[in-house]
C-alpha cells in the first residue's frame, strides 16, 4: 500500500494529532532509556482497544512493522524499531478502567503509570507489588512486556505473578482475553506466554492485575559497609539464616557518589557499600526481624546501621536506590546496563568478577542491584565520543554475562532481552528450545510483524531466513 | 506515486552547521532518558506526546546541535509549548539543568509566534521592559483605556484570540510602585534591604510592593529601591532575547550592589530565579561576572527572607483562615522554595489544606497565557479543580503571574475564593496586631 494511503488512513482512524512523520517529531521516539537509536517512519497514538486493532490491520495490509512503546523507559532497546516502521505508542490509554476492593482486581490501560495503581488503592489499603526502580514513569504495558521486576521481588515475586488476565490485539487485528479475573483459568496459559514476551506476540491493550494488601509494619534499614566483599557476604548470610527480607538491595561507592551528585540526600560518600533491607508484617515480627538483621550486618563488620524511623525517612532511602541509574548522567553522558542473575550463593564470588572485569578492560561500574535476588545490575559507565571507549564497555559487559550464565544464572531478570541481548540467547537455550520459541511466535505473528529483530537471535520461523545480524547491526550503536 | 513507507526516512543533514553546533551546551550530557520528567511535565501529562515533555525537548536539542534534524518551525513549537516552569528539574535524579538547555536553543530560535507577534514581543521585550518610564506609560495607557471602557468596546469587534487576552488583563491601578526611595526600619534597625520594584509588580501590584516594605520596615530593616533599577530580564531570557537579558542584568547589578543591601527582596518569583542565575547568565562577561555572582548570592524570595531572619508572630485572627497554597514554579522548582512559605502561612495560624499538585504550573507561565492560550486554560481549568477540593477561602500564591491567572480562573470557574500574595496576608495580620 502506498505510504500517502496508509498514514491518509491512520490520521482518519486515530486523529491527525496522533500520527507523527516529521523529524522534529520522531526523532524522540528513537530510544528509550537504553541508548541504542534508530528513527521511526511513523509514530501512532491509539486511544481505544478498536484504533490499536485498527492500526495493525493497516500496518499488516500495508507490510509495515509495528513496535509497540509504553513511556519508554526499557532498558534493553526492546521499544527502539529495529527495522523502522510504526512505533505504536500507547501512552493515552492510560485510564485506571475499574478498582475492585473486595476481589482485590484492578483492569488497566496499558499506559498506566505503575505508582499511579498504588496512589489509586491505596486509600483502601492495598497496593501494586511489583515495583520497578522507573515506577514513576514506566508504565504497565511495558512492565507486562518486559515481565518486570524491582526491589519488592525477593517478597512478592515479579509482574507475571501479579497479572491475571489480559486484553490482546493479534496479528490480525482481532481482539482476544486471555485468562480473567480469578487465579486459575483452565487451557493454557496464555497470560503467562504473554507476559514477558517483549511485544513480539501481540500488543496488549488491558491487564487485570492482583492488588495485594498493605502490611501492618515496615522496618527499613541501611547497612553502611567499608569494605565490599563483607557486604556481598551479608547478603549470603541473611538468606542462610532463613530470613527473607522485602527487599535486600546493594549499591557500591560509585553508585552513591552518584545519587548523591544529583540529588543529596545523605548517603555516605565514603562507604564501599551499603546494604537497603526493608522487612514487612507485623509489629513485633518486623521489630524482631531488625534486630536480627541488625546483628547479621554487625557481625560482617558494617560501620553503621541506620534504620528509618518513620515514613519521611524510608522514602529518602527509598529515593536515592529508585533513582539510582537515572543520577547516573551525573558521571557520564551514557551508560551500559546489564541485567544478568546468578544463584544468591554465587553472588560474593560473581561480584568479585565484576570488578575483575571492569579493572580488565578499563571501565567504571557502578553497582546497584536487587542483591537478595542475586539480580546484578552493573552499569558500564561511557562517553561514546570517547574513541574506542564503547568496544571496552560491550567486551566487559558480555564477559559479565558469560560469567552469570557460567555460574549457572540468566541473561536477564527483568529489563528484557530487547534488541541488546538477543544474540547471548543461545548462551541459555539449545538450537531445539530456541526453535520452539520460534514456533510460539510463527502461531501468533507469522508475517514477524511484532516489534521485529527483538529477542530471538536470529530472525524465528522459516529456517532459510538468516538475514538479520546475530549481533547489534553497528548503525543502532550511538 | 508509489512511495515506499521507507523513503519517509529524511536524509540527515551531511554536517551540523556551527550555528546549530552551538546548541551541544554540556548541560545536554547529564541526560540519560531514564523518563522521570514525563510525569511531572505538564505539557506532557495533558498531551502524552513525547516531543512535548523535557525528555523530548532534550533529544530535540541534542538531534538538533548533531545537524540531525532542523531547528524548524516544528521544532520551535515543542520548544515553546514548554512552560519552563522547571518542574522536570525537581524529579530528575541526574540533576540536568533543563531551563538551561531550553534557554539556549530559544535563543537561537528567537521569540516565538509568527512575525507579527515575534515583532511586538520583540519590541516589547527591547524598547518597553527595560524603561520603567515606557513601563508606567503603557500601565497608564491601560489603565486610561480600560476606565473608558475602550477595550470592552474594542473587544467586541477584535477577533476571539485577542478578545481572550483582554479578558485575561486585570484593571491596571492608576497608581504605581516608585524606585529611588529610602524607608527606614521600625524600633532597632537590624538591616539594609534592597527592594526589586519589579516591572510588572510595580504597575500592577503597587500594594504587594508597598505592603512589603511595611513588612520589612517591621521586621527592623530599611528598606531601599535603588533609582537605577529596571526589569530583571526574566521575560526577556524566556523568550529568546538573552542579549537584552544580560543588559539589563548588568544595569541592576550596578543599581543594586552601589547600595551595599544585605539582600536583595524579590517578590516575584521569576525575577528572584533569574537574578539567582545572574552569575551564569554572566559568566562570559569579564567586567560582570563576580558581581552578577555577588547579586545572585544576595538575592532572595521575600518570603525566603522573612522565614529565614524568623520575623515578628503577628497576632491571629480568632478563627483561622482555610487557606491553600500555590508553589509558584520559580519558587518551588526554580528556587526550591517550599518549606518558608509555608512555615510563614502556620506563623499566621492559617488551616492550610493542601491542594493535589500543588507545584503543578497554574498555566500562567509569565506571558504563556497569552501565547499558549488553550494549553494555558486547560492547566488552569485542573488547578480550578484541584482548588474547589481543599474547600479554601483563600489561595496564597506568592508571585504576581499566579495571583493574576488564579484570580481570572476563580471568577470564569465561579470557585469563590480571595486570591492572594502572601505578603499582603502577612501586612494585614501585622495591621491587627
Amino acid at each position: 500500500m502506498p505510504t500517502k494511503l496508509l498514514l491518509e488512513d491512520l490520521r482518519r482512524l486515530v486523529g491527525p494529532a496522533y500520527v507523527l512523520t516529521a523529524p522534529e517529531d520522531v526523532v524522540v521516539y528513537e530510544q528509550d532509556g537504553s541508548f541504542m537509536r534508530v528513527m521511526p517512519q511513523i509514530v501512532v497514538l491509539p486511544a481505544s482497544t478498536e484504533e490499536v486493532a485498527g492500526v495493525v490491520r493497516l500496518a499488516a495490509a500495508a507490510g509495515v512493522p509495528i513496535v509497540p512503546r509504553g513511556a519508554g523507559t526499557g532498558l534493553a532497546g526492546g521499544a527502539v524499531p529495529a527495522e523502522g516502521g510504526i512505533v505504536l505508542t500507547l501512552a493515552r490509554m492510560n485510564r485506571i478502567l475499574e478498582v475492585d476492593v473486595a476481589n482485590r482486581v484492578a483492569v488497566l490501560e496499558p499506559g498506566v503509570v505503575n505508582l499511579d495503581v498504588s496512589k489509586a488503592v491505596a486509600p483502601h489499603g492495598l497496593f501494586y507489588a511489583p515495583d520497578p526502580s522507573s515506577q514513576a514513569a514506566c508504565s504497565i504495558g511495558g512492565n507486562v512486556a518486559n515481565n518486570s521486576g524491582g526491589p519488592h521481588t525477593l517478597a512478592y515475586g515479579v509482574t507475571v505473578n501479579h497479572v491475571l488476565g489480559v486484553e490482546v490485539v493479534l496479528a490480525d487485528g482481532s481482539v482476544v482475553t486471555l485468562g480473567g479475573r480469578v487465579p486459575d483459568t483452565p487451557g493454557y496459559d496464555l497470560v503467562g506466554l504473554f507476559v514477558g514476551s517483549e511485544g513480539t506476540l501481540g500488543i496488549v491493550t488491558k491487564a487485570i492485575v492482583r492488588l495485594m494488601a498493605a502490611r501492618e509494619a515496615v522496618g527499613t534499614m541501611l547497612a553502611i559497609f567499608d569494605d565490599f566483599d563483607a557486604a556481598t557476604q551479608t547478603v549470603t548470610d541473611v538468606t542462610a539464616a532463613g530470613i527473607i527480607p522485602a527487599a535486600l538491595e546493594m549499591m557500591d561507592d560509585v553508585t552513591i557518589r552518584a545519587v548523591e551528585r544529583g540529588l543529596a540526600l545523605g548517603f555516605p560518600l565514603d562507604a564501599a557499600a551499603v546494604l537497603l533491607i526493608e522487612v514487612e508484617g507485623v509489629r513485633e515480627h518486623v521489630d524482631e526481624a531488625v534486630s536480627r538483621l541488625r546483628l547479621l550486618c554487625e557481625r560482617r563488620g558494617a560501620r553503621a546501621v541506620r534504620v528509618a524511623a518513620d515514613e519521611a525517612e524510608r522514602t529518602v532511602l527509598w529515593k536515592g536506590r529508585k533513582s539510582a541509574f537515572g543520577a547516573m548522567g551525573t558521571l557520564a553522558p551514557s551508560y551500559y546496563v546489564h541485567d544478568g542473575v546468578v544463584p544468591r550463593s554465587r553472588l560474593p564470588e560473581i561480584m568479585r568478577r565484576v570488578r575483575e572485569i571492569a579493572a580488565d578492560h578499563g571501565v567504571l561500574i557502578a553497582n546497584v542491584f536487587h542483591a537478595g535476588d542475586g539480580n546484578l545490575h552493573p552499569n558500564i559507565l561511557f562517553d561514546f565520543r570517547n574513541a574506542g571507549e564503547l568496544d571496552r564497555v560491550i567486551a566487559a559487559g558480555e564477559a559479565i554475562l558469560r560469567a552469570c550464565v557460567d555460574a549457572g544464572g540468566s541473561l536477564t531478570g527483568e529489563h528484557g532481552i530487547g534488541l541488546e541481548k538477543r544474540a547471548y540467547m543461545s548462551w541459555l537455550f539449545s538450537p531445539a528450545d530456541l526453535a520452539a520459541m520460534a514456533a510460539i511466535k510463527g502461531v501468533f505473528d507469522p508475517a514477524g510483524r511484532f516489534n521485529p529483530a527483538k529477542l530471538f537471535p536470529t530472525p524465528p520461523g522459516c529456517g532459510e531466513a538468516q538475514r538479520a545480524p546475530a549481533r547489534i547491526p553497528a548503525g543502532l550503536w550511538i | 506515486m508509489s512511495t515506499d513507507v521507507h523513503e519517509l526516512i529524511r536524509k540527515p543533514p551531511e554536517a551540523a552547521n556551527p550555528r546549530l553546533a552551538a546548541l551541544g551546551i554540556p548541560e545536554l550530557d547529564a541526560c540519560v532518558h531514564c523518563g522521570f520528567c514525563l510525569q511531572a511535565c505538564p505539557t506532557y501529562r495533558v498531551t502524552q506526546l513525547e516531543p512535548e515533555s523535557p525528555r523530548g525537548r532534550i533529544h530535540l536539542v541534542a538531534a538538533a546541535s548533531q545537524g540531525r534534524i532542523e531547528t524548524n518551525e516544528r521544532f520551535a513549537s515543542h520548544l515553546y509549548l514548554c512552560l519552563m516552569c522547571r518542574a522536570c528539574e525537581t524529579v530528575c535524579p541526574s540533576g540536568v539543568q533543563y531551563g538551561r538547555i531550553a534557554e539556549a536553543a530559544r535563543e537561537l530560535l528567537g521569540p516565538p509566534g509568527g512575525p507579527v507577534a515575534r515583532g511586538v514581543l520583540r519590541f516589547v521585550l527591547r524598547r518597553v521592559l527595560p524603561s520603567p518610564r515606557r513601563v508606567r506609560v503603557a500601565a497608564r495607557l491601560l489603565h486610561l483605556a480600560q476606565g473608558l471602557g475602550v477595550i470592552r468596546l474594542a473587544s467586541a469587534v477584535l477577533p476571539r484570540r485577542f478578545r481572550e487576552m483582554a479578558a485575561l488583563l486585570p484593571p491596571v491601578p492608576a497608581r504605581s510602585f516608585p524606585s529611588g526611595r529610602a524607608y527606614p526600619a521600625v524600633g532597632a534597625a537590624r538591616g539594609r534591604v534592597v527592594l526589586l520594584s519589579g516591572c510588572v509588580m510595580s504597575v500592577m501590584f503597587p500594594e504587594v510592593q508597598e505592603a512589603t516594605v511595611r513588612v520589612l520596615q517591621r521586621n527592623g530593616y530599611e528598606v531601599v529601591t535603588p533609582a537605577g533599577q529596571i526589569c530583571c530580564g526574566s521575560l526577556s531570557a524566556h523568550n529568546g532575547e538573552t542579549a537584552s537579558a544580560r543588559a539589563m542584568a548588568r544595569r541592576n547589578i550596578d543599581a543594586f550592589l552601589a547600595a551595599a543591601p544585605d539582600a536583595i527582596i524579590v517578590t516575584a518569583a521569576g525575577c528572584g530565579a533569574t537574578m539567582k542565575g545572574y552569575g551564569h547568565l554572566l559568566k562570559d562577561d569579564e567586567a560582570y561576572a563576580g558581581r552578577a555572582a555577588q547579586v545572585a548570592a544576595l538575592t532572595r524570595d521575600a518570603t525566603e527572607f522573612l522565614d529565614g531572619i524568623g520575623a515578628d508572630p503577628p497576632r491571629r485572627t480568632e478563627a483561622p483562615l482555610r487557606v491553600t497554597y500555590q508553589d509558584p514554579c520559580h519558587l518551588a522548582h526554580g528556587q526550591k522554595v517550599r518549606a518558608q512559605p509555608r512555615a510563614l502561612l502556620s506563623l499566621l495560624g492559617a488551616d492550610v489544606a493542601e491542594m493535589d499538585g500543588a507545584d503543578r504550573c497554574c498555566g500562567s507561565a509569565g506571558i504563556y497565557n497569552l501565547t499558549h492560550p488553550e494549553m494555558s486554560q486547560t492547566l488552569l481549568a485542573e488547578k480550578m479543580e484541584a482548588i474547589r477540593r481543599t474547600g479554601a477561602e483563600v489561595v496564597v500564591a506568592p508571585n504576581p503571574g499566579c495571583v493574576l491567572q488564579l484570580r481570572y480562573g476563580a471568577a470564569r470557574h465561579k470557585v469563590p475564593v480571595r486570591v492572594v500574595h502572601l505578603i499582603d496576608l502577612l501586612d494585614e495580620a501585622y495591621a491587627r496586631s
